[in-house]
């Protein structure tokens, strides 16, 4: 190959060879058109939960339950919804619990983040607390209720602690398995340019750890809206504010099945909005600025 | 334009050489106690000086270069450099959550740059690889050549006297590798960097140095070396850079036929 090319004597046939390469060699990264959005990204669980109701809604004509305290209609938790909407009550019940839940979220990333860090960076600490932090991963945190009771009694502060047992292992765990995965070359590199202590931290190994951090966060999130509706069905008291947790739990004790059913929706609803609009966009985001969004 | 990028990094008169690498050795903890890598290696890079360290596996070249990078330490000998070296690896390791420009940017902020100058600096060097436009791209988007040429673009905003790659080149096909080729050589020439360019391909430490140096391998030591004065611009299939290829490849068969015989 190199025979047959013509020499670059001057700098614009050198140029220009360059920008030829350039040009063969560049991906060009088209974004999907709105339209193969809706058909592979939208339709799919749409029809996936319109099957769902249409089993649900045909185990009711066809008498194959006939008992409303075992399986209520779809129309009827519509209407206990539809009803909690009209009262003004719905969006009490959701906020009660999602403030709570965000709130004890925040507090988990505040203590969890210098704690991951920390292990990260000494490696006495971890070999003490890293194994203890990946056990209690484990541990279901519901598991957390009947202490957290005993040691600070029926109210917000003991359904934080449960949060805080919950979520912060996964958000510590998840920023040191992103530091681990950090490529030894990126540190290599950082420290070439001068990025050595503090200033390597802040510029090469959290960024370089970001994706794995990510992935802890949204961990984190799912555990601590888990460990609250635990907390919420276990330790109901009226003081508290009818959460989703104690709706629940006030829909067993009234034997209204539509109620607790309404619950369960209300609780998964929130479970997927907060992912889908916070952490899903938020992780997409950090993959695709990486090339890491493997487009299929 | 060039060569004052290479001033401005001290301002002061440069020393008399860009690296002396004097009497060094280095050994690893192996398997089997101590293992000697490099042995009583003495050599000069003068100030603008291009030299290529030529050898094959195991002789401790990109060992020679992280102790001439400060990444590590001789376990004897001594090693001074006129400021802190660039270093380049074979793999890009350009920061992927920054965009190609911010990735010299971050170079710029790092030695010091104020922060109004960066985003100029950034883009002139991006034009000296021929990259004018790339600033916004993330470093997916790039070819590997392009990618390459980020990194030494980056390298370069260091503003070291010295810069040091490591096999470059050697993922790159044959097509841009030699178009990268002729662009180090230009940038070398227009900006008076002194250049340690380690390789295992005899062709291309010809093409590109002023001296090649051959290590031997188990340990490394300093076989022989050889003056190139074949001017510029050198093709890789010219007949001078043939010939001087097929002596030094000569040489370094017999380097590695030796540990075959014990």
């Amino acid at each position: 190959m190199a025979s047959t090319d013509t020499t670059p004597k001057d700098a614009g046939d050198l140029a220009g060879l360059n920008a030829g390469l350039d040009a063969l060699e560049s991906v060009q990264a088209a974004r999907r058109p709105l339209r193969q959005t809706l058909t592979q990204k939208v339709l799919p669980p749409v029809v996936a939960v319109a099957l769902v109701l249409a089993v649900w809604q045909s185990l009711i004509t066809f008498d194959v339950v006939d008992d409303p305290t075992k399986l209520p209609a779809p129309a009827d938790v519509w209407h206990v919804l539809e009803k909690a909407w009209l009262q003004g009550e719905l969006l009490g019940y959701i906020w009660t619990s999602v403030s709570r839940g965000l709130l004890g979220f925040g507090l988990a990333l505040l203590i969890a983040t210098p704690l991951g860090l920390l292990l990260a960076r000494l490696k006495l600490v971890r070999a003490a607390i890293g194994p203890i932090l990946s056990g209690l991963q484990s541990l279901p945190s519901v598991a957390w209720v009947p202490p957290a009771v005993i040691w600070l009694g029926l109210n917000n502060r003991m359904m934080y602690a449960v949060i805080l047992l919950g979520a912060v292992p996964s958000i510590a765990n998840g920023l040191l398995s992103g530091v681990d995965q950090v490529p030894p070359l990126f540190q290599r590199a950082g420290r070439t340019l001068g990025a050595t202590g503090l200033r390597g931290t802040w510029h090469i190994t959290l960024p370089a750890a970001l994706p794995g951090y990510v992935a802890g966060l949204k961990q984190g999130w799912a555990f601590s809206w888990r460990s609250l509706m635990a907390a919420e069905i276990i330790a109901s008291f009226p003081d508290l504010g009818v959460g989703l947790g104690q709706l629940l739990e006030n829909g067993r004790n009234a034997g209204d099945m539509a109620m607790v059913f309404e619950a369960i929706l209300l609780i998964l609803a929130v479970g997927i909005a907060v992912d889908l609009l916070i952490f899903s966009p938020l992780e997409r985001r950090v993959l695709r600025t990486r090339g890491l969004l493997v487009k299929s | 334009m060039a060569t004052t990028l290479a001033k401005a990094a001290d301002g002061t008169q440069s020393a008399t050489h860009a690296a002396r690498i004097e009497h060094v050795s280095k050994s690893f903890a192996g398997p089997a106690g101590q293992q000697l890598v490099l042995d009583d290696i003495s050599l000069d890079v003068a100030p603008g000086e291009f030299v290529t360290l030529l050898g094959a596996s195991g002789c401790g070249k990109s060992t020679l270069l992280n102790l001439v990078a400060g990444l590590d330490r001789p376990t004897a000998g001594a090693i001074t450099t006129d400021g802190r070296p660039a270093l380049m690896f074979q793999e890009h390791a350009l920061f992927p959550w920054l965009t190609a420009g911010k990735n010299i940017e971050l170079a710029l902020k790092l030695r010091g740059t104020p922060k109004n100058e960066r985003r100029e600096r950034a883009e002139r060097l991006l034009e000296l690889v021929r990259l004018q436009g790339a600033h916004g791209k993330r470093v997916h988007e790039l070819s590997g050549g392009m990618r390459q040429r980020v990194a030494l673009a980056r390298a370069l905003a260091q503003e070291s006297r010295l810069l040091l790659m490591d096999e470059p080149f050697a993922a790159l096909d044959a097509i841009t590798r030699d178009v990268l080729h002729d662009e180090l050589t230009r940038i070398w020439r227009e900006t008076g960097l002194s250049v340690l360019f380690v390789t295992h391909n005899v062709r291309e430490a010809v093409r590109l140095a002023q001296r090649v140096v051959l290590l031997s391998s188990r340990p490394g030591r300093v076989a022989r070396e050889w003056t190139v004065d074949i001017p510029h611009p050198r093709r890789i299939e010219d007949t001078a850079v043939a010939e001087l290829s097929a002596e030094i490849t000569e040489q370094l068969r017999g380097e590695i036929r030796r540990h075959g015989q014990h």
